[in-house]
C-alpha cells in the first residue's frame, strides 16, 4: 500500500523522523485555517499518489491567506495524471540551504537492504542515476546486523553531504532506517531531504510504500487503509476476500493461482483480447468463491465475455464445476462464460457441465482455444 | 537421479497438526514420502494418523534422524519455525508458507546464510518439491507427475508448475525434479540454485524454467546459462500484459518502474539460447519436441 504525503510525514515522525509543522485540508478555508496556525510563509501541495505534482501546478507557495485561499483552490480538484486532488496538505515552508535525496528499499538480486544517499537532491532519482551515477552512494546493509550510527556517518560522509549536516543527516538516516525495518515498509524515500540555513536537517516530502503482508502487526495502518481510493471493482473483490486487479480490457478473467491468471491474461492478449481484470481465486476454491468471483466480474459493464481458467491441482475440477452451477443459480451472469479445465478429475468436471452447455456456457479442450472463443464473443 | 530430495529423504511436518499441515503431510506420507514426524509445541507425545508428534524440531531430529522439513506454520511463526528447523540439523527446508513479511523473509534468509551455510531454504510461499516416484514435500499433487525423467522443472509459480507437469506427463514426458522456488521476494532457492543442480544431475537432460514479472532472477539466470549450461532450457515468463506497479498476487510479482518487466527477462533468455515460448501449452510442446530428439 502507498501511503500519501501527509501519512509517510505522520508515519516519519512516529519513529522520530523530523518533518514541517502542518496539517490536512479538504476545503479552501480549512486549508486558510491550517495555514494561519502554522505561520506563513506557507507550501500548499496536493496529495495524489502520483508523481510530477509540482510541474502539474499541484504544489504553491502563499505569502499571506489571500494567496493561500486562491491556491487552496485552484489545487483542490485539480487533475494530476488522472488522480482528482481531494486533499491537501499544508506546512510552514521551510528556508532551504541544501536538497539530498535518501532512501531504503529492499536488493531483491542481493537480498539485503538497499539504502541510496545523494547530495543531488530534489530531483528524479532515476535522473540523478542516469546522468550523474557517482553522486549516488549506494550501502548494502545486513538485514541481522542493521544499520548503526557509525556506519551511516561515515556513509554521509562518501555522499558528499554538507559537513554541518553530517551528524543530523547521520540521525535521521539511523531513525528512518528504523521506520523502513520496524514499519515494515517496501519503500521509504525523502526527496528532498534538506539543510535549512541554520543547520537543521529534515524530510520536505515522504515517499511511504508498507508491506501488505506485514498489516497484521500494524493495527494503525487501519487509519491508512480507510483513505484507499481504490477502483471501486477492486474495493468488491477485496470485501469478497478476492485477489482482483481491475483492467481496462472486455475478457473477464477467473483463473486459480496467481502464475496461471497472469498467464492468462497474457494468452488472451496473444490471440487480440484485452483482460478486463486479474483475478485469483487461489487453491481449493468451492462455489461461494466461484460465485464471488462471478458476482465482481458480471458488476463490470465493460466485461463482454469471461474466461474461466482452471487447472485442478488441489482443487479438484468437479468440485469447481459444481461451484460454477451453484453460482450460475444465485447470479444472473450477464456475460457468456467459457471453461477451459484441465488437471485433477477434468474429465468429471466437464461430465457435471455437459447438459447446462449452451450459449452462455461452454468448454473448451485448451487454455489457447478458450482464449480465442473468449476474445471471438467479447470483440462480436 | 533427482535434486535435493530422492527415496532416502527423511521428512518432519513442522505444523501437522494443523488443518493444512495435516491434509498435505498426509497427501505427501500418502505418496511415498517417507514422512516420520511432526512437530506442534504443546503437542508432544500425539500422533497425526499414526505419525508421532514432538513439541521441538531437536526432538523430532533425535528420534528420527529427520535432514527435511515441510513448513506449514502461518506467517508470525514461519521464520522462527524455520530457524528451528536449521537450528536442529535439519538440511532441507521447504516453507509454503504465503503472506510472509518482506523484512522477516530478508532477516530469516540473511540468518541461514551466516549461521547455517549448509541449509537449503525452498520458498516461502512455494508449492514444494516432487522427485516423482520418490518423494514428494508440499502442495504438489502427485498423480500430475511422471516418474523416470528426463525433464527437471524449476518454477516460481504454482498452478503454473502443475501445468508444466500435466503437459509432459500427458505426452509420457516424465520428469527427474520439479522444484518450485515460490513467488516471494526473498526466495531461499533461486533459478541458478536449481539449474546448476539439475546441470550437475546425469538423469536430467533438459529443464523447464517457469518465470515471471519482477526482480532479476531470470535475468541471472540467462547469464548463468549462456556461461555454465550445456543442457537445453525451454523458458515461459507470465505477466507480458501485466500493468507496472501492481502486485500481481504473487509479493514478489510487481513491475517497479521499468525494471522487472517480462520482456527484459525473455529477451535475456532468448540471447543466453534457451527456448523462449509465448505460452504454457507452447512451452510444454517444445519440452515435447527437444525430448523426442534427445
Amino acid at each position: 500500500m502507498d501511503l500519501f504525503e501527509y501519512q509517510g510525514k505522520q508515519y516519519f515522525a512516529r519513529y522520530g523522523i523530523p518533518v514541517s509543522a502542518g496539517d490536512i485540508a479538504d476545503t479552501v478555508e480549512q486549508a486558510v485555517a491550517v495555514a494561519t496556525r502554522v505561520g506563513y510563509p506557507v507550501v500548499i501541495k496536493a496529495q495524489v499518489k502520483v508523481g510530477g505534482r509540482g510541474k502539474a501546478g499541484g504544489v504553491k507557495l502563499a505569502a499571506n491567506a489571500e494567496e493561500a485561499a486562491r491556491h487552496a483552490g485552484s489545487i483542490l480538484g485539480l487533475d494530476i495524471k488522472g488522480h482528482v486532488v481531494g486533499r491537501l496538505w499544508v506546512e510552514h515552508a521551510s528556508d532551504i540551504a541544501r536538497e539530498y535525496y535518501a532512501s531504503f528499499t529492499l536488493d531483491r538480486p542481493n537480498k539485503v537492504h538497499l539504502g541510496m544517499l545523494s547530495a543531488q537532491g530534489g530531483v528524479e532519482i532515476e535522473t540523478v542515476a542516469a546522468e550523474s551515477p557517482d553522486a549516488i552512494a549506494t550501502l548494502a546493509i545486513d538485514p541481522v546486523v542493521g544499520l548503526d550510527v557509525a556506519t551511516a556517518r561515515r556513509w554521509v560522509a562518501e555522499a558528499g553531504l554538507d559537513e554541518v549536516a553530517r551528524a543530523g543527516a547521520a540521525d535521521l538516516l539511523v531513525a528512518l532506517y528504523r521506520c523502513y525495518t520496524e514499519g515494515d515498509c517496501d519503500l521509504t524515500e525523502v526527496n528532498p531531504l534538506i539543510l535549512t540555513p541554520d543547520g537543521r536537517v529534515h524530510a520536505l516530502d515522504a515517499k511511504v510504500t508498507l508491506d501488505d503482508n506485514a498489516a497484521y502487526r500494524h493495527p494503525e495502518w487501519d487509519e491508512f487503509r480507510a483513505t484507499e481510493t481504490e477502483d471501486p471493482r477492486e474495493q468488491m473483490a477485496r470485501a469478497k476476500g478476492l485477489n482482483y486487479i481491475g483492467l481496462s480490457g472486455s475478457v473477464g478473467i477467473i483463473a486459480n493461482g496467481a502464475g496461471l491468471a497472469m498467464s492468462t491474461l497474457d494468452v488472451v492478449n496473444q490471440v487480440g483480447g484485452s483482460a478486463a481484470n486479474f483475478l485469483d481465486i487461489g487453491g481449493g476454491a468451492d462455489a461461494g468463491v466461484m460465485a464471488a468471483a462471478l458476482e465482481v466480474i458480471n458488476h463490470d459493464p465493460s466485461v463482454r465475455a469471461i474466461f474461466v481458467n482452471i487447472f485442478g491441482g488441489i482443487t479438484r475440477v468437479d468440485e469447481v464445476a459444481r461451484g460454477v452451477l451453484e453460482a450460475l443459480g444465485r447470479v444472473k451472469i450477464a456475460a457468456p462464460i467459457v471453461l477451459r479445465l484441465d488437471g485433477t478429475n477434468a474429465e468429471e468436471g466437464r461430465a457435471i457441465l455437459a447438459p447446462h452447455l449452451g450459449e452462455n456456457l461452454m468448454t473448451e479442450p485448451t487454455m489457447l482455444d478458450a482464449a480465442r472463443r473468449a476474445v471471438a464473443l467479447a470483440n462480436h | 537421479m533427482s535434486i535435493f530430495v530422492d527415496e532416502n529423504t527423511t521428512v518432519i511436518v513442522q505444523g501437522l497438526t494443523g488443518s493444512q499441515g495435516r491434509f498435505h503431510g498426509l497427501r505427501n506420507r500418502d505418496y511415498g514420502t517417507k514422512v516420520v514426524a511432526g512437530v506442534t509445541p504443546g503437542k508432544g507425545g500425539t500422533d497425526v494418523d499414526g505419525i508421532p508428534v514432538y513439541n521441538t524440531v531437536a526432538e523430532a531430529v533425535s528420534v528420527t534422524g529427520a535432514t527435511a522439513s515441510f513448513v506449514v506454520v502461518p506467517p508470525p511463526f514461519a521464520s522462527a519455525a524455520i530457524l528451528e528447523a536449521a537450528q536442529a540439523g535439519i538440511t532441507l527446508i521447504v516453507c509454503i508458507t504465503e503472506g510472509i513479511p518482506a523484512h522477516d523473509e530478508a532477516r530469516t534468509y540473511n540468518r541461514l546464510v551466516e549461521e547455517f551455510p549448509g541449509v537449503r531454504l525452498l520458498g516461502p510461499n512455494c508449492p514444494g518439491v516432487i522427485s516423482p516416484g520418490k518423494c514428494n514435500i508440499g502442495i504438489t499433487a502427485g498423480e500430475i507427475a511422471l516418474a523416470g525423467g528426463p525433464v527437471g522443472i524449476v518454477s516460481r509459480s504454482g498452478t503454473l508448475t502443475y501445468q508444466a507437469l500435466y503437459e509432459l506427463s500427458q505426452q509420457g514426458v516424465g520428469q527427474t525434479t520439479c522444484v518450485g522456488i515460490g513467488g516471494d521476494p526473498v526466495p531461499g532457492t533461486n533459478f541458478i540454485d536449481c539449474l546448476s543442480a539439475f546441470q550437475d544431475d546425469p538423469d536430467t537432460k533438459a529443464v523447464m524454467m517457469i518465470g515471471e514479472i519482477g526482480g532479476s532472477e531470470e535475468e541471472r539466470a540467462a547469464e548463468w546459462i549462456a556461461a555454465h549450461m550445456t543442457k537445453p532450457v525451454v523458458a515461459y515468463i507470465a505477466g507480458v500484459t501485466a500493468p507496472p506497479g501492481r502486485k500481481m498476487g504473487h509479493a514478489g510479482a510487481i513491475i517497479s518502474g521499468t525494471k522487472g518487466t517480462a520482456q527484459a527477462k525473455m529477451a535475456a533468455l532468448a540471447a543466453a539460447g534457451v527456448h523462449v515460448c509465448q505460452n504454457p501449452t507452447e512451452a510444454g510442446e517444445k519440452m515435447v519436441e527437444l525430448v523426442r530428439a534427445l
